[in-house]
């Protein structure tokens, strides 16, 4: 018998293994936690429930009472309470776990249901994985394998339906292959709050289709395609690009925005062909902005900066490095940091701001917030900044304290570690006054006028941290090699230190974090090897009063005092 | 053994000469009499006699009236509300058009008395699309009963207030399903809701709890308030109180609609002396008792088992003709009383030609919400339509069993046993036509007999 459960735990029995579960949870996680595979297409943990694809039915039993005296009622054969099973199979999803519930998975009933499933979904499927973009990643596929009977008995035609139909700039679909489970319009509906799918016609020829006269042009259009278990809606980005079992997964992290979407950066060769969510379910749940998963085409752009270049001629890392150590030995430095780097770039970049007796600057990025997972902060690292100590204050969008250095000749000499110092606000006249050291991936204005240009490598080419909105600090890897012309940018920054006269510093985020949790308090328990996948939590009393930039937004709530200094 | 004489309660003056659907000619008749009292007595009295009264819903299910009341969630501080189901739509069935069209007012006099015993403040009534004009005599009939006081903000001087509304359909079968018809009522797709949690009661309209009765349901309450809870349940038999309305169509001299108390005549009766026996020169194939959903029930076969009469288990043997026309024995038989629509074939209908239809029709109606009913219902509807173009093979019948038992069952709301019975009991019962259609389409059919498909 089962042994009531304390707190609230609720215990069931699922194929007869024992589970205590949190009240509230149903059936098909409560399952996960026992390792009993319970299939399902419409279900979705983060979406409403509404059990329409009758994958995921079981069999269910409670424990049998006496109708008159509550009393249990014993089965002698097993002394155990007898169970009642209820004559009809019940969904998973739609079934919240209640004391004493028996969940049978394996039964023949089961297994009738499924392949009755299975074999619905597919009578009218195309069935054409040969040239479809799910292949390999599709629920369809799986699960008939898994569960379906392996053979059609199905000798009508199939219905005929739209095979390309745009939804928008980003997602097309086939409604030949679409099983109906609804999730794309309850995320539209519900999360994306862009209620502009639906459903037209009935039956078998019930067809997924936008409202008259509307797209699905959200910026939160693809997670549709993410979470279409078929192959009916694809990112027309990634369609006919690549299979998905010939590439690489990394974990990665959305620099968009201060939200810190944990993403899965998918590679091959050397190539980035997609970007998509990974679940936090304190992060972004299972979500990312469209905007963020094109973020990988900056890695191949043509305006990449490939070579070293000291004052104008093609150089190397060394002379650079050289030519570095002669603007700083004659003093008047200026250091402006990036919200954009890593921590481990930032805290370099403290050390040599440090070295060389430099002020900090860092250039602020804020636009508006769309409550969900773009932030109003489009830095992903200000708090990494302020917990580095590369500045103790809330940036400025533009240099006009660094400008006015400029004007007095207090400042002659800049190192922007990736900003574009013209678009934050300096002339080029100011520009022209002094010696620019500029490290980065892509030319702009600041590349082009300045004294030492050193490529470095976009966040997909490097490991790293970043410290979201959350105070949450997060690690992401390298998915590609770094483009040829281009070095590391903790390799610069470190050279950059022992130019300025610094110590030695670690080149990789392996060797440089005995440094950073030495020397920053707030990482002082901290490694790059024991930081978890979800990351860890800093706490971020310090920084508490500091008039952040963010708003409510998923999984994120400012505190009264950030509200306040708002406005 | 004749067949009784028909008990008219709610047909009284239905067909009547000179009975008209306005207000006048309902006051004449006695009309608002009884909401005049109930306004007088105490809502929980009113209930009671429903509950008394055994009265079982004639939507189909035939689930208790007053069980249904009961189970409203009274304590959740929400508009508790009414919702009339004149979705009219199983194939077979025609009473509640009859009472919209000809008897309005006694439906909204059920309705405002319904309205009073729960408290309700707003009731709804959703008529099919396909009643444009119901929709005109029942706007035009509430219309009346609120500029006389029988409905609207001050019930009879009571102070008691309740607005009726009528809300017309888009032409949906799956609109009659009590949460597919409220999606619709709230202006979206008519989805059947999940249940649980969304059970009317508790989570209806506007996620409030909701009442959901059929038309001549409710006519009925006006009765029981009329007549007491108590003399109403003696009407009929035990279990199965009250009258009925059967609609016959199909192959009979006589199709029409009947009231008869529930259970006093049995479908031979009906069949051979009220409806006047099969045209001449035929012979009764088939018998679908309850609405085109219901299980078809095969002349010839006998139906034996045990059956409670009073306290005692009484055996029984029955043939098609000796079925009594109530709830639980239709249901003990294998069928049901559904909407007590009874469609008659006689023996020139081919059955596989009558599944075909049926089956098309269930596919048209599928709302596509859940895997089974929609490709299922599609899918024997393409078999059955194959066969009758004339490309049938003998193994189409146990595939077409096969489809429908992946679907009774598995379904979110009771369509999937709507659309699979209809195919698993035409199976069962003329396999053999089934089997043989591949052959017997290529024989000639007798001179005089129609086409059906």
């Amino acid at each position: 018998m089962i042994q009531p459960a304390a707190t609230d735990l609720i215990t069931v029995n699922i194929d007869g293994k024992e589970i205590a579960v949190p009240k509230g949870t149903n059936v098909i996680e409560a399952a996960r936690r026992v390792d009993v595979d319970v299939p399902f297409y419409c279900y979705h943990p983060k979406l409403a429930i509404v059990g329409n694809c009758r994958m995921c039915l079981v069999e269910m039993g409670m424990p049998a009472v006496d109708p008159a005296t509550k009393a249990p009622v014993m089965d002698p054969a097993t002394g155990r309470q007898r169970i009642n099973w209820s004559p009809r199979p019940t969904i998973a999803c739609a079934t919240n776990v209640s004391p004493g519930l028996h969940i049978r998975t394996t039964t023949p009933m089961v297994k009738e249901c499924r392949e009755g499933v299975m074999e619905f979904l597919l009578i009218n499927h195309p069935l054409d994985c040969p040239i479809c973009d799910q292949a390999g990643e599709c629920k369809l596929q799986e699960q008939s394998t898994g569960y379906g009977r392996g053979y059609s008995r199905f000798i009508e035609q199939k219905n005929v339906k739209p095979k390309r139909t745009l939804l928008g700039p980003r997602v097309m679909l086939d409604d030949e292959r679409c099983i109906l489970c609804s999730r794309c319009v309850r995320f539209s509906k519900d999360i994306a709050k862009d209620d502009v799918l639906g459903f037209t016609d009935r039956g078998s020829y019930t067809t997924l289709t936008c409202y008259p006269g509307r797209r699905l042009e959200n910026n939160y259009s693809l997670n549709t395609v993410d979470i279409c278990p078929v192959g009916a809606l694809t990112s027309t980005d990634f369609r006919f690009k690549m299979r998905v079992w010939f590439l690489k997964q990394t974990n990665s992290i959305d620099t968009e925005s201060s939200a810190g979407a944990n993403t899965v950066v998918w590679s091959r060769e050397g190539a980035i062909y997609r970007i998509t969510p990974r679940q936090h379910d304190g992060v972004n749940d299972t979500w990312m902005a469209d905007s963020g998963r094109v973020l990988y085409k900056q890695v191949r752009d043509p305006g990449r900066l490939v070579s070293v270049r000291v004052a104008g001629a093609e150089s190397a890392v060394e002379f650079a490095l050289r030519a570095a150590s002669e603007l700083f030995a004659k003093g008047g430095v200026a250091v402006v940091g990036s919200g954009r780097s890593s921590v481990e770039e930032q805290f370099l970049t403290r050390r040599l701001a440090d070295a060389a007796k430099a002020g900090t600057w860092l250039v602020s990025r804020v636009g508006m917030g769309d409550g969900l997972l773009i932030s109003a902060d489009r830095n992903p690292n200000v708090r990494g900044a302020l917990v580095t100590g590369l500045i103790a204050a809330l940036p400025s969008p533009t240099l006009d304290s660094l400008g006015a250095e400029i004007d007095s000749g207090a400042v002659r000499t800049v190192v922007s570690v990736g900003e574009d110092l013209e678009a934050a606000g300096l002339t080029a006249a100011q520009l022209a006054r002094v010696a620019v050291i500029y490290l980065g991936t892509h030319a702009d204005a600041t590349s082009a006028a300045a004294r030492i240009v050193i490529p470095t490598l976009t966040v997909f080419e490097k490991h790293g941290t970043l410290v979201n909105q959350q105070f949450r600090i997060q690690r992401f890897f390298k998915a590609v090699p770094g483009i040829v012309g281009a070095t590391d940018d903790l390799t610069v920054l470190a050279g950059l230190v022992a130019a300025a006269g610094g110590r030695s510093m670690g080149t990789d985020v392996g060797t440089l974090w005995p440094a950073i949790a030495a020397g920053v308090p707030a990482l002082a328990t901290m490694d790059f090897g024991n930081i978890p996948d979800s990351g860890l939590l800093i706490d971020g009393a310090p920084w508490a009063g500091l008039p952040f930039a963010e708003g409510p937004a998923l999984h994120f709530k400012p505190t009264a005092q950030q509200e306040a200094a708002r406005g | 053994m004749p067949a009784p004489e028909q008990h008219r309660l709610i047909f009284k003056h239905i067909g009547a000469d000179g009975y008209t659907n306005d207000l006048a000619c309902y006051q004449r008749n006695g009309g608002y009499e009884v909401l005049k009292k109930a306004v007088l007595r105490k809502p929980e009295d009113l209930m009671d006699e429903v509950k008394k009264s055994g009265l079982r819903g004639r939507g189909g299910a035939g689930f208790s009236c007053g069980v249904k009341w009961s189970l409203v969630d009274r304590k959740s501080g929400k508009p508790i509300y009414l919702v009339v189901n004149a979705d009219e739509s199983e194939p077979g069935t025609f009473k509640d058009r009859y009472i919209i069209y000809q008897d309005p007012h006694q439906l909204i006099e059920g309705i405002m008395i319904s309205c009073f015993a729960n408290r309700v403040e707003r009731a709804f009534i959703y008529i099919r699309g396909e009643f444009p004009d119901g929709a005109r005599i029942l706007e035009r009939a509430i219309a009346e009963a609120r500029a006389a006081g029988f409905a609207g903000p001050n019930v009879l001087g009571t102070g008691y207030g309740c607005e009726v509304y009528v809300h017309r359909g888009a032409g949906a079968y799956i609109c009659g399903e009590e949460t597919g018809l409220i999606e619709s009522l709230e202006g979206k797709r008519p989805y059947p809701r999940i249940k649980p949690p969304y059970f009317p009661a508790v989570l209806g309209l506007y996620m409030c709890p909701t009442i959901v009765n059929n038309v001549e349901t409710l006519c009925h309450v006006k009765h029981i308030a009329d007549m007491g809870g108590e003399a109403y349940s003696r009407i009929g038999t035990p279990g199965n109180t009250g009258t009925r309305i059967l609609c016959v169509s199909g192959h009979v001299r006589r199709p029409g609609y009947y009231e008869f108390e529930v259970g006093r005549v049995t479908l031979g009766q009906l069949l051979n002396e009220v409806c006047g026996g099969p045209l001449p020169g035929r012979t009764f194939k088939a018998v679908i008792p309850g609405g085109s959903s219901a299980k078809v029930l095969r002349f010839g076969e006998r139906y034996k088992g045990k059956r409670k009469v009073g306290a005692e288990m009484v055996e029984y043997d029955w043939g098609v003709e000796d079925i009594p026309m109530d709830f639980d024995s239709l249901a003990m038989i294998g069928s049901m009383g559904g909407s007590g629509g009874v469609i008659v074939m006689d023996d020139s209908v081919s059955m596989v030609e009558a599944l075909g239809n049926i089956n098309a029709f269930y596919s048209h109606e599928s709302c596509g919400q859940c895997t089974p009913c929609r490709e299922g219902s599609l899918w024997m509807k393409k078999i059955t339509a194959r066969m009758v173009r004339g490309e049938a093979r003998p193994e189409d019948g146990a595939l077409l069993k096969s489809v429908a038992d992946q679907i009774a069952g598995r379904t979110i709301c009771a369509f999937g046993e709507a659309c699979a019975w209809p195919t698993q009991s035409f199976i069962a019962k003329f396999g053999e036509e089934f089997k043989g259609y591949a052959q017997a389409r290529r024989t000639p059919r007798p001179d005089g007999v129609p086409e059906l498909v």
